[in-house]
C-alpha cells in the first residue's frame, strides 16, 4: 500500500510511519548533501542561524546535474546519507523532522532518530531521471559557490520514497536483509 | 604506422560519456530483467521495475541516468603501430570529458585538493586514464563514468597464499555485506586477483568493462565467479537494500600471476547504473 504525505512531517503522520511503507511526498524539501552540512554545523557551532528554519522540516540529500532547457532540474536522485551521518544528530537536536537519501545511517543516527522521533526515508537510488519528474520547483537559497552541493529549496510532487527507519526503532534495511537472508 | 588525430580521440571520447550518462546498455538491461525474473522479494522488483522505468525516461528525456554522472575513468589500448598526431594525448582525453560535461547538462563531481580546499574543478577534469600498449594499429577507448557511492565501497585485502579460493570469496561475500544498501545494490562485483595491490585494483576496476553477466572466458575464474555470485546473493540484501534475492547482477572475476607470498584481491563494486561504453580508432 502506499500512503500520500503531505509535508511539513507533523507529529501526526510521523506516529502513524513504519519501515517498509511506500510514500507519494508532496510539498517543500530543502537539498544539502556534505559541504552544505559542514557550512550548516559551523553555523551553529558559532551560534549563527541556519539558511533557513529547519523546524519541522525534510532535508534530501542530493546534488543534481545542471538543468538541460525547458526542464525544472536535471537528474535528481539521492546520495549516500552516512556521509551526513556526523551532522545529523546535530541537526535533529534543531528540529530537524525527516531525511530522504539511501544507504544504511550510524547507530548514533538511529538512536537520535528515536530520541527526537523523527524519521530516515530512502528514494531509489540511480533513479535520478525518473525522480526529477516528481520536481516542481527548484531554487538555490545558499551557498551557491558550493555549485552542486548548493542548499535548495524544491516542491516535489509524488515524489516516491520507502520508510527505513521509524520512531519505534524499525529498520527496513535490516529487516530487510534478515528476511531473505540464506547465510 | 597509422596516423590517429587529437581531435578525433576528443570527440570519441566526449561522445562514448554523453552516451554512457544517458543510456544503459543493452547487457545491463538484459541483467536486470533477467533480475526482474528472478526477484522474490515484491518490495525488489519494485525497485527493479523503477531502475528500468528511470532508463527509459533517461533515454527518451536526455537526462542523465543518475545525477552522479561519475568520476571520468577512461582506458586506452593503443596499438603500437598507432602515432597520434596534432595534440597531446592526455589533452585530448581531458577535452572530451570537458565537453561532454559540460556540454551535456551533466554533474561536475571532481574536486582539486581533496584532502583540503576539495574545489570544484568546474569540468569534471582531470581523469583517470589507464593506458596499455598493445600490438596492432588501432586505438581502443573504454569508459566508465564511476559514481562515488559505489567507489567508496572499495576494499583492498592482502591475503596469504594458504588463503586459497576460500579466503578470496569469503573477502569478497564481506565486502558486499559491509557494503550493504550503500553501493545502489543490485551492484556488478568487480574483482580483481593477484598482481601486486595496485595491479589488482585496476585489473578490478577493469573487470567491470566486460559486458555484464558475461562470464570470464578463463574457465575457473568463471567457475569462481558463479560460486562468489550464489554467496553475495544469499546475503539477502536485495535491490536497493530492501530484502530481497538479488544483491548483485554479476561477479567479474580478472586475475594476474602474484609473488610466491602474496594473494592480493581487490573488490571495485558498481551500482546498478552500470554505465560504459567502448569505441575502436
Amino acid at each position: 500500500m502506499t500512503k500520500k504525505i503531505k509535508l511539513p512531517l507533523t507529529e501526526k503522520i510521523i506516529v502513524g510511519l513504519k519501515a517498509g511503507d511506500n510514500l507519494l511526498i508532496s510539498g517543500v524539501l530543502y537539498v544539502a548533501r556534505d559541504a552544505a552540512h559542514k557550512r550548516m554545523v559551523e553555523a551553529l557551532d558559532k551560534g549563527e542561524p541556519l539558511p533557513f528554519d529547519i523546524k519541522g522540516q525534510t532535508i534530501y540529500y542530493m546534488g543534481p546535474t545542471p538543468a538541460p532547457p525547458g526542464k525544472v532540474i536535471g537528474s535528481a536522485g539521492p546520495t549516500t546519507s552516512s556521509r551526513m551521518d556526523v551532522y545529523t544528530p546535530r541537526l535533529l537536536a534543531a528540529g530537524l523532522k525527516g531525511m530522504i537519501g539511501k544507504g544504511v545511517r550510524s547507530q548514533e543516527v538511529k538512536d537520535a532518530l528515536k530520541k527526537y522521533k523523527a524519521v530516515y526515508l530512502a528514494a531509489v537510488g540511480g533513479a535520478g531521471a525518473l525522480l526529477s519528474k516528481t520536481i516542481v520547483k527548484f531554487e538555490v537559497i545558499a551557498y551557491p559557490e558550493l555549485g552542486p552541493e548548493a542548499i535548495l529549496r524544491i516542491e516535489v510532487k509524488d515524489f516516491p520514497a520507502t520508510v527505513i527507519n521509524d520512531i519505534y526503532g524499525g529498520d527496513l534495511y535490516a529487516e530487510g536483509k534478515e528476511k531473505y537472508s540464506r547465510v | 604506422m597509422r596516423l590517429i588525430t587529437a581531435s578525433d580521440i576528443t570527440e570519441a571520447v566526449a561522445n562514448l560519456f554523453q552516451q554512457a550518462n544517458y543510456g544503459l546498455g543493452d547487457d545491463v538491461i538484459a541483467a536486470l530483467k533477467k533480475a526482474r525474473r528472478e526477484e522474490e522479494s515484491p518490495a525488489g522488483r519494485e525497485v527493479i521495475d523503477t531502475i528500468l522505468k528511470n532508463a527509459e525516461i533517461a533515454a527518451a528525456e536526455d537526462i542523465p541516468l543518475c545525477q552522479d554522472c561519475g568520476s571520468a575513468v577512461v582506458f586506452l589500448e593503443i596499438g603500437q603501430d598507432v602515432a597520434i598526431v596534432k595534440g597531446d594525448l592526455y589533452a585530448a582525453v581531458n577535452e572530451g570529458v570537458r565537453q561532454a560535461y559540460t556540454g551535456g547538462y551533466l554533474r561536475k563531481s571532481t574536486v582539486d585538493r581533496p584532502f583540503s580546499a576539495r574545489q570544484n574543478t568546474g569540468d569534471n577534469t582531470p581523469a583517470v586514464i589507464h593506458v596499455d600498449i598493445v600490438p596492432g594499429n588501432k586505438l581502443k577507448i573504454a569508459i566508465i563514468p564511476k559514481g562515488g557511492g559505489a567507489e567508496n565501497m572499495t576494499r583492498l585485502g592482502m591475503l596469504l597464499p594458504g588463503a586459497g579460493k576460500k579466503g578470496v570469496t569469503d573477502f569478497v561475500v564481506k565486502a558486499v555485506e559491509e557494503a550493504w544498501s550503500n553501493p545502489c545494490p543490485p551492484i556488478i562485483v568487480g574483482v580483481g586477483i593477484g598482481g601486486t595491490a595496485e595491479k589488482a585494483m585496476l585489473i578490478a576496476k577493469h573487470a567491470l568493462l566486460r559486458k555484464v553477466g558475461e562470464p570470464s572466458p578463463d574457465k575457473e575464474s568463471a567457475e569462481l565467479e558463479k560460486d562468489i555470485l550464489k554467496k553475495v546473493n544469499d546475503l539477502g540484501i536485495g535491490p536497493a537494500g530492501y530484502g530481497g534475492r538479488v544483491t548483485a547482477l554479476a561477479v567479474q572475476v580478472e586475475s594476474f600471476p602474484a609473488h610466491i607470498g602474496a594473494l592480493p584481491v581487490a573488490v571495485n563494486i558498481q551500482c546498478h547504473s552500470a554505465r560504459h561504453r567502448e569505441t575502436t580508432l
